[in-house]
Parts: C-alpha cells; structure tokens; sequence
C-alpha cells in the first residue's frame, strides 16, 4: 500500500505536475500583454525543482510505490541536468518565440510536463513505469514539435516524429511483454535476478532485442535515426534544443535502466548488438553531416554520431561505463543548448539563421558570438582542452577496457572525419565574408547573452577542471 | 463428454488464428471499410482470449470501449472521407458479406466462449483473482489503486497532456468571429434592453370618414 513516505520520495515529481497544472490556470486566466511573466515563473518553478531533487537526496537508494519509482544517484544527477537545461531552453528561446508570435503558456506547461517525464523515466524501477515516463516524454515532444503549426516544415516532422515514434513505442512495448512472459515479472529488480534462469531464455532474447530497438530509437542511433534529421530541421530551434539535451539525457537514463537495471544478466548477448549499433551510428552521423549546408540538420546527424560514442560507454557494462556514458550525456546536452542556443541568438524575426552559410564572417559581425560558437563547435569536435574531448576520451578509455580495442579505433577514426564539418562552420564565421543581406543585429536579450556565455564558458572550465563531475558520475555507478 | 482442456486449448487457438487473419486483413485489404470491420474482429476475438484467460473486466472493456466506440467512430470517419459518392451509395449490398461474415464469426466465437465459461475449466493456471476470492474486476481495481496506483496516476497525466496539446494545437482565436459573453448576458440589465411605454388601453379611433371613399374611389 503506498503511504505518505512514498509521496515524500516523489516530492519534486509531484511538485511539478502541481506547478505544472498551475501553470495551465494561471495562462487560461492571464490577460494576453501579461503573460509574459509566464516565462519567469517558469524558470523559478524549475529552479526551485532543482532546489527539491538535490535537498531531498537521500544517502542511499530509496524506492517508493512498491518498486515502482527509484532514487538513486544516477537519476538524481540526470534529473539535475535535465532540468537545468530545460531551464536554459527557456531562457534562450523567450525572445525567438516573441519574434515568432509563438510566445504562449503552453510551450512552457507542454514542456515542463515533458520534463516531469524525463524524471519519471530515469527513476523508472519498474517496466510499466519506463513505457509510461516515455509516453509522457515523446507525447509532450510530439506536441511541441507541432506548436508552430503555421510552419508546413514542422508539422511534417511532427507528423513523421508521431507516426515513427509510435511505432517504436510499439516495438518497446512488444519487447516488454515478451520478457514479462519470459520471466513473469515487469519489476526491473526482480527481472535482474530472473533473467540468467528464466524459463524460456529464446523469448527473453527476443524481448531484448525488441526493447533495444526502443532504446536505440530513444538515442536516435542507427539505423533507428531516420527521424532526428526531419524532427531537429523542422521543429522550432527551441524545442530543437530541448530534443538535443533533456531528452538525450533521458533517453540514457531509460537505456540504463532497461539494460543494467533489468538485463544485466544478458549483458554478452546486449553487448555486441549494442556494439554494431555504435559503430553504424558513428559512420553514418559523421559521414552524412559533411554534405549538410543546414546548420540544423548538421547537429542532427553530429548527434547520431555522438549517440554512438555514448553506446560505446554503455557496451562496457560496467560502473567505469556507464559513469563514462553518463558523462557523455551530460557533455552532450551541455554542447547541444551551447550551439543551438547561438543559433537562437542570432535568429531574428523572418531569419532563422539556421543555414551555415548564415554563419559567415560572423566573426566581423559578433566577435563574441562566434567565440562561443567556436567553443561549441571545438567542443563537439572533441577538440582538448574542451569538455567533449574529455567525455569522448573516457568513452574510449571504457571501450578499451572491455577489451573492445577495435571500437575504440574506429570512434577514434569517425571522430577525425567529423572533425571536418565543425570546423568548416569555424572556418565560415572566421575566414569567409559575410554575404550581402545577412542582418546584422543581435537579439538584445541581455539575459540570453549572459547565460549563453556561462554555458559556453562552462564547457572550457569543466574541459579543464572535469574531476569533481567524473566524481559524482562515478559514485552514482560504483557506490 | 468433451475433454475440457482439449476444448479450451481449441477454442484458444481458433480464437487466436482468426486474430491474426484479422490483423492481417487489416493491413492487407484495399477497401478501408473491410479493414476497419477486419479490425473489429480482431479486438472481438482479442477479447475472447482474454475471456478464456479469466481477464473478464478487460475483455468486457475492450468491446465496450474499442468495438463499441472507437470503431464505430473510426467506421464513421472512414465512411465520411470516402469521395467517391457512387461506391457509398451501394455500400449497404457491398459491404454486407464481409460484415456478415464478421457477424457470424463473432456469433460462434462467444457461443464457444458460453461453452467454456459453463463448463468452468481451469486450463491457465491459478488465477489471482480465484485465488483471493475476489472477481477480476474487484482484484483488477484493488491491483490498480495500490500496487499500480503510480502508473495509473501517469496515465491520466499522458491524458492531461493530450489534451492541452490537442486544444493548443487546434484552438484559433479569431477576431472576427462573434462570441457569446454568458457573463453579460445573464447581468444584462432589462432596462437596457426594453423599453416600456405607457399607453392607454384603449384609443379612440379618429375618423376617417372623410378620405376614405376618396381612396376607394382612385382606380
């Protein structure tokens, strides 16, 4: 029977579906010129969300409803950083969605309960619970993707979003009741036990393959990617953003779940068909941006490339791994609202500013911004001193150690490939001369510029000072 | 005297073959009509397993919410987009074999189902709800608002969701368009609106004596 103590586990869960659903009154009866304050209370909401995971931690593991919901270390530092970047999409996309007439109450209720989804499925203990934290996941993205509804652009890719997402939900769930028939149980940590001497092992496997296609999916790996190009092209940059890092970190956090949670048992069957989906994932991402002139669709297939070097850390299995992985997620989501949120600075009304060539000769144009796009860039490239080489170095670091020395080389090899197509972007904006027509004005947003700066400076000083965060990855796995 | 479990497992699997013909005939039939009665079959014979598995409160629910509403909705809908007026007009003799083989398959499906259920066979094991002497329906609740209760709660969240995302996408505020203020119309103020004049009940009539045979008079 759940009592009050479980609720207590779940506090900054239910706090923000309370705030949430506020939210959605105080919109309803808010006068059009006064919504804007909608935007701050938001980002307070959020804050204040941050506030409750990291005071309420529990000193070790704690489950509530019966196993249903898990609090650990792993998912309390996902949830951080999810929020955290939600609450940077905010801050980043208020003066694009103003520009757009896009500015309403509910971009920010839809993606608040987006959020609250993310945290559901990186505490998921249970299968039932992961298909549903998913649910509320995509169902909120599929919404958002298709709040520009006056874009013909972005309700293909929501319908094609929708349509591809569903199916891969259906391939998921289709999975998870082959292992419940299998092993009789949805609960992840009786399945941990159960998986090794299940009855019927075939249907175990034949469930694990289908869930990995909803794992893979999540990620947007190969061959399970074709929806991330049209979806991050299409949909507005903001919800872009959003896609690109809250919901990579939650996509991990289901993949931790589902396969060291509930099938770690079966790790040797998972391992190489995990392994072949890096490796597609990697090439086609790095070799498919090259020929991209849209910047959008550029950091769609650099994320196909990047989900396969954060599978490598998930092929080793073990703490080093995922702690590498999860490392990787973090870096990634960081990168991510860095370069799109200078993509959304640089946005006017009637400008997107999202093909490369938009870029050029920024650097007469906005010194500043094309420093912190070059950041951006280097640090997606993997370029040292930077964040992301750290992230790809202890990935490849966990490859070697599972003694999976090819994989290692070949991340090694389609990381110098990739590295062409972000530096031609920094090569545009240093090198090239602005076209003629190309507005030159920036979006006076002085918060936007302030926090946009941290957020690129953040990925030089966790580049050189990356201890303490490796430390808390590290003690959420092993301890 | 048929042996109950060598019934049961036939009903299963007769049961279970013309759910997946269904299935395929939904994918596989070009006249969207068809499809549509093929998919009422396959929920009706998905129903009919849970049936024999003792899922009785799932099954029910699944003919009353998806062959009972969503299907006859999706009928609807389907029939509605067809353009083509002259295949409307003779559905009715069109589409009355198929839906009378979906009719009469439905009829033996639950005749053999009566069957079984008479017989009480116990084929699939122990059933919770057996078990702890209660009806599925009654064990399905009590497993729904304490084991499950989290789940269920995030269910009807995805469903909140649905919903603010389906008016958010379809809700236009038009300027031109008229609106009625319930508001002001209930605290309207009836001397606002109507006048009341006084007048005298009765009025003497002028004469017109003299004009009239004039106008008479005109044409």
């Amino acid at each position: 029977m759940p009592t009050f103590n479980d609720i207590l586990v779940l506090l900054p869960e239910f706090y923000l579906v309370a705030a949430a659903c506020l939210l959605l009154l105080l919109d309803a009866f808010m006068k059009p010129e006064q919504r804007g304050v909608l935007h701050w209370i938001s980002i307070a909401v959020l804050l204040v969300a941050i506030y409750l995971v990291i005071a309420g931690q529990p000193p070790e593991t704690v489950t509530a409803f019966g196993g249903m919901f898990v609090r650990d270390r792993a998912a309390e530092i996902l949830k951080v950083f999810s929020l955290l970047s939600v609450v940077l999409v905010f801050i980043y996309s208020r003066p694009y969605l103003v520009d757009r007439k896009l500015f309403q109450g509910e971009f920010y209720t839809v993606m608040i309960f987006a959020v609250i989804g993310v945290m559901l499925l990186v505490s998921a203990g249970n299968l039932v619970m992961i298909y549903l934290g998913l649910e509320l996941l995509t169902l909120s993205s599929y919404g958002l993707v298709a709040l520009n509804r006056d874009s013909p652009l972005s309700s293909e890719a929501a319908m094609k979003y929708f349509v591809l997402g569903a199916l891969s939900s259906g391939m998921l769930l289709y999975g998870m009741s082959m292992v419940y028939g299998a092993a009789g149980t949805l609960d992840l940590a009786a399945l941990h036990g159960a998986t090794a001497h299940a009855g019927m092992p075939h249907l175990m496997l034949f469930g694990l393959i289908f869930m990995l296609v909803g794992i893979a999916f999540k990620l947007g790996a190969a061959p399970f990617h074709m929806w991330i190009p049209d979806v991050y092209q299409g949909a507005s940059t903001p919800v872009t953003t959003f896609i690109a890092s809250a919901s990579k970190l939650a996509a991990f956090g289901m993949a931790y779940r589902l396969l060291e949670g509930g099938m770690a048992d079966l790790a040797h069957y998972w391992q190489p068909m995990l392994a072949v989906i890096a490796v597609l994932s990697m090439a086609i991402g790095n070799l498919v941006a090259i020929v991209q002139t849209n910047l959008k669709r550029m950091l769609a297939y650099s994320t196909i490339s990047h989900m396969g070097y954060l599978i490598i850390g998930l092929v080793n299995a073990g703490p080093e791994g995922y702690s590498a992985a999860m490392f990787y997620a973090i870096s990634y989501a960081l990168m991510a609202t860095a370069a799109f949120g200078v993509i959304l600075a640089l946005a006017r009304a009637g400008f997107e500013c999202e093909e490369i060539d938009d870029f050029k000769g920024l650097n007469q144009r906005s010194p500043w911004m094309a420093f912190l796009m070059m950041l951006a860039m280097f640090s997606l490239a993997g370029v040292p001193p930077l964040y992301g080489f750290f992230a790809k170095y202890l990935v490849l670091q966990a490859a070697i150690d599972a003694h999976m020395l090819w994989l290692a080389i070949v991340g090694v090899v389609f990381a110098i490939i990739g590295l062409y197509y972000y530096l031609r972007v920094v090569k545009m904006m240093y090198f090239d001369k602005a076209e003629e027509g190309v507005l030159t004005k920036l979006q006076p947003d002085a918060t936007l510029r302030v926090v946009l700066s941290l957020n690129a400076l953040v990925l030089v000083a966790l580049g050189i000072y990356w201890g303490p965060l490796l430390g808390w990855c590290k003690q959420a796995f092993v301890g | 005297m048929i042996n109950l479990q060598v019934f049961e497992l036939v009903c299963f699997y007769a049961f279970a073959v013309i759910t997946v013909g269904a299935a395929l005939a939904v994918i596989t039939l070009r006249n969207t009509v068809h499809a549509v009665l093929a998919l009422v079959l396959t929920f009706f014979s998905t129903a009919c397993i849970w049936m024999l598995a003792e899922a009785e409160f799932l099954a029910i629910a699944l003919i009353v919410v998806y062959v009972g509403a969503v299907m006859v909705l999706f009928l609807f809908v389907v029939m509605m987009l067809d353009i083509d007026q002259e295949k409307l007009r003779e559905g009715f003799v069109k589409f009355l074999p198929v839906g009378l083989i979906v009719a009469v398959v439905m009829l033996v499906e639950m005749l053999a189902l009566i069957g079984v259920r008479a017989m009480h066979a116990q084929a699939m094991g122990v059933n919770p709800a057996t078990a702890a002497g209660q009806s599925n329906t009654a064990w399905l609740g009590t497993a729904l608002y304490t084991n499950y209760l989290l789940p269920f709660e995030i269910a009807a969240l995805i469903l909140t969701v649905g919903v603010v995302v389906a008016v958010a996408l379809t809700l236009r505020q038009r300027h031109s368009a008229k609106y009625q203020m319930a508001s002001e119309q209930v605290s309207v103020n009836p001397r606002d609106r109507i006048r009341i004049v006084k007048m005298d009940a009765v009025r003497p009539v002028e004469p017109v004596v003299a004009a009239a045979p004039e106008q008479e008079s005109k044409p």
